[in-house]
């Protein structure tokens, strides 16, 4: 049996996600999710699944590339003054393994600026992702993230988290 | 014009609003935005709540409303009553919390006041060092001080601040239709609030939010790079099937000009008003059989699908709340200031419907809703972009001309082409009559 990926590499998978999208390089970021993905941020705390109530992202990959399409319209006016974003990580941390399903899930709390211009807003929270091997590569099943203040009256937030 | 007139003077109010165009102080002037709080959301009937967000007694939930902290609680009589939330002695808000349950009664966190669930004072600690004072006879001796007005329509909780105003029904009239029309979508003719609420903070006015509800020439346009890409993207990369409900959502909001202006819109006195007198954007989602099975159950055939006929798309209870039946969402407006809003959207579970009903409005909320939503973000931009846009000086007005027709001023209410501006005049129409001083409206 070939030996699964290590802390580090899945931790750096992690940390690769989020340089992507804050480079804006999101034709490679779609491409590290799988076929059946779910990029989901629940709005209520203690959400167990995204159907029993509202969700702040609840996005298939049909719907991510609704997103990555809109950002490189020019009829996206409200990105005419693009929107820029930074993830900060701390250390991703392996908190669960299944080698025989090759399926790894990683928890990473992370600061989050969003920034247009002179208006600048941070989120933060923990992303959650669980990962599975396909092919030899690891892709995103499931990301969540469960923002911290997903109760506040939130501004735009037009990238991803 | 600026300057501290418009409180004083009726005139320099009426010179603001035009039949077919409104100044821009309107929605950049504080001094507006305050009298706005005292007067308009004061002197008319304002969303709280919904029942069902305090379901046992003890259940509370609060608001600000025209600057003014409430808050809606259920007593042990089952009656749903809406109070300020300040404590009779000192004014501490006697609870803190969004929502919750304070048990038997209320008590207030900083001399210990207790309340009980229908607002009278229950104790007061050490009362012996009141006596000989005149306190038994003050405002302070007699409970949380309830609202002057609140009306309680098929579980909506709305309030009037002011002692004076119009009665619940005047000012709706038959407008309320559309929330009947959401609540006979249950089985049992009960709506139950479910699933989370969305806030999303706009900085903009609080009208350009209301007026966009009835506005049918932005979405083909503003929404082009939302709804519109995702049309395009299904119709491109989709199997050729019935598309999944986050198309059917989409989509519509990039139909052609004629179907909005064919959809027609419906104007009541006082401000409100629906837009998909016809037929609307949420017509062709794909039908449940089990719901419409169980709605024929409760109503017969017939009933049932003339409930189900209503396709209302939006309906706005000026000046607060905003529904949208057809899909059991609605939004609720709370301005911060004259250029900060925050915007609410609430969805209902229909009682007695499958769960799938409240899926597919869940999925509309979080899509078109949320501060997350594609189609929110074209619409918000274009909100900040006007607020920004109006400081510009040397044109001082906002058109509202489109489908302007004299007669109006002669009584707004009736049918229109769904494109026309008259929902918007409409509005301006109640905004002037309820910012004027009583007596003043008529002149």
């Amino acid at each position: 049996m070939t030996k699964g990926p290590g802390k580090g590499e899945l931790a750096r998978f992690v940390y690769r996600e989020a340089r992507l999208i804050d480079e804006k390089r999101l034709d490679e970021w779609y491409e590290l999710f799988t076929e059946d993905a779910l990029y989901w941020m629940p709005l209520v705390r203690g959400q167990t699944d995204p159907h029993s109530h509202t969700s702040l992202f609840c996005e298939d990959r049909f719907l991510l590339k609704v997103r990555i399409e809109r950002l490189k319209n020019p009829l996206s006016h409200s990105q005419q003054q693009p929107s820029f974003c930074q993830h900060v990580l701390q250390r991703p941390e392996l908190v669960g393994r299944d080698e025989d399903a090759g399926e790894y899930a990683m928890r990473t709390p992370f600061v989050y600026l969003e920034t247009r211009l002179d208006e600048q807003f941070v989120l933060g929270g923990v992303a959650h992702h669980d990962l599975r091997l396909e092919d030899g590569g690891l892709k995103i099943a499931v990301k969540r993230i469960e923002l911290l203040n997903r109760d506040a009256a939130l501004p735009s937030i037009q990238l991803f988290l | 014009m600026t300057g501290n007139s418009y409180a004083s003077s009726p005139d320099a109010l009426r010179a603001l609003v035009r039949p077919d165009a409104v100044h821009r102080d309107l929605y950049i002037s504080e001094e507006l935005y305050e009298l706005e709080l005292e007067r308009l959301w004061r002197n008319t009937w304002i969303y709280m709540g919904h029942d069902s967000q305090v379901p046992k007694p003890g259940d509370f939930y609060t608001a600000h409303i025209a600057g003014s902290p409430l808050v809606m609680l259920r007593g042990r009589d089952d009656e749903v009553r809406v109070f300020l939330n300040r404590c009779a002695h000192k004014g501490t808000r006697v609870v803190s919390a969004v929502q919750g349950n304070c048990g038997s009664a209320l008590r207030c966190p900083y001399h210990g006041w207790t309340y009980r669930l229908d607002g009278s004072l229950r104790t007061v600690p050490q009362k012996g060092g009141y006596r000989g004072t005149e306190i038994s006879e003050s405002a302070h001796f007699k409970g949380l001080t309830p609202v002057p007005h609140q009306e309680i329509y098929r579980g909506f909780v709305f309030v009037r601040l002011s002692n004076e105003g119009p009665d619940f029904h005047d000012y709706f009239g038959d407008s309320l239709s559309s929330i009947d029309n959401m609540a006979d979508r249950s089985p049992e003719g009960r709506l139950e609030i479910a699933g989370g609420v969305l806030r999303y903070y706009h900085d903009c006015n609080w009208k350009m939010f209301v007026e966009n509800l009835n506005d049918a020439m932005h979405p083909m346009v503003a929404h082009q790079s939302s709804a519109g890409i995702a049309k395009r993207l299904w119709e491109e990369e989709g199997d050729g099937g019935e598309p999944p409900m986050v198309v059917q959502q989409f989509a519509p909001f990039v139909n052609d000009y004629d179907f909005f202006d064919n959809m027609g819109v419906k104007i009541y006195e006082n401000g409100h008003s629906y837009t998909g007198v016809k037929f609307s954007i949420h017509s062709k989602y794909s039908s449940e059989p089990e719901y419409e099975r169980r709605m024929i159950e409760a109503y017969g055939e017939k009933r049932a699908h003339a409930i189900l006929g209503e396709n209302r798309h939006n309906t706005v209870y000026f000046p607060s709340l905003t529904i949208k039946g057809a899909i059991q969402a609605i939004r609720v407006a709370r301005p911060l200031a004259a250029d900060r809003t925050v915007l609410e959207s609430w969805t209902f579970h229909l009682a007695g419907a499958p769960d799938e009903l409240l899926k597919r409005t869940m999925t509309y909320s979080r899509l078109i809703n949320a501060p997350t939503s594609v189609v929110g973000h074209d619409d918000l931009h274009c909100y900040s972009e006007i607020q920004q846009g109006l400081h510009a000086q040397g044109n001082d007005w906002v058109s509202l001309h489109r489908n302007y027709d004299p007669a109006e001023r002669d009584g707004i209410a009736g049918v229109y082409n769904g494109t026309s501006e008259v929902s918007m005049r409409g509005q301006f129409r109640a905004w002037l009559k309820y910012m004027l001083p009583r007596g003043e409206a008529g002149a």
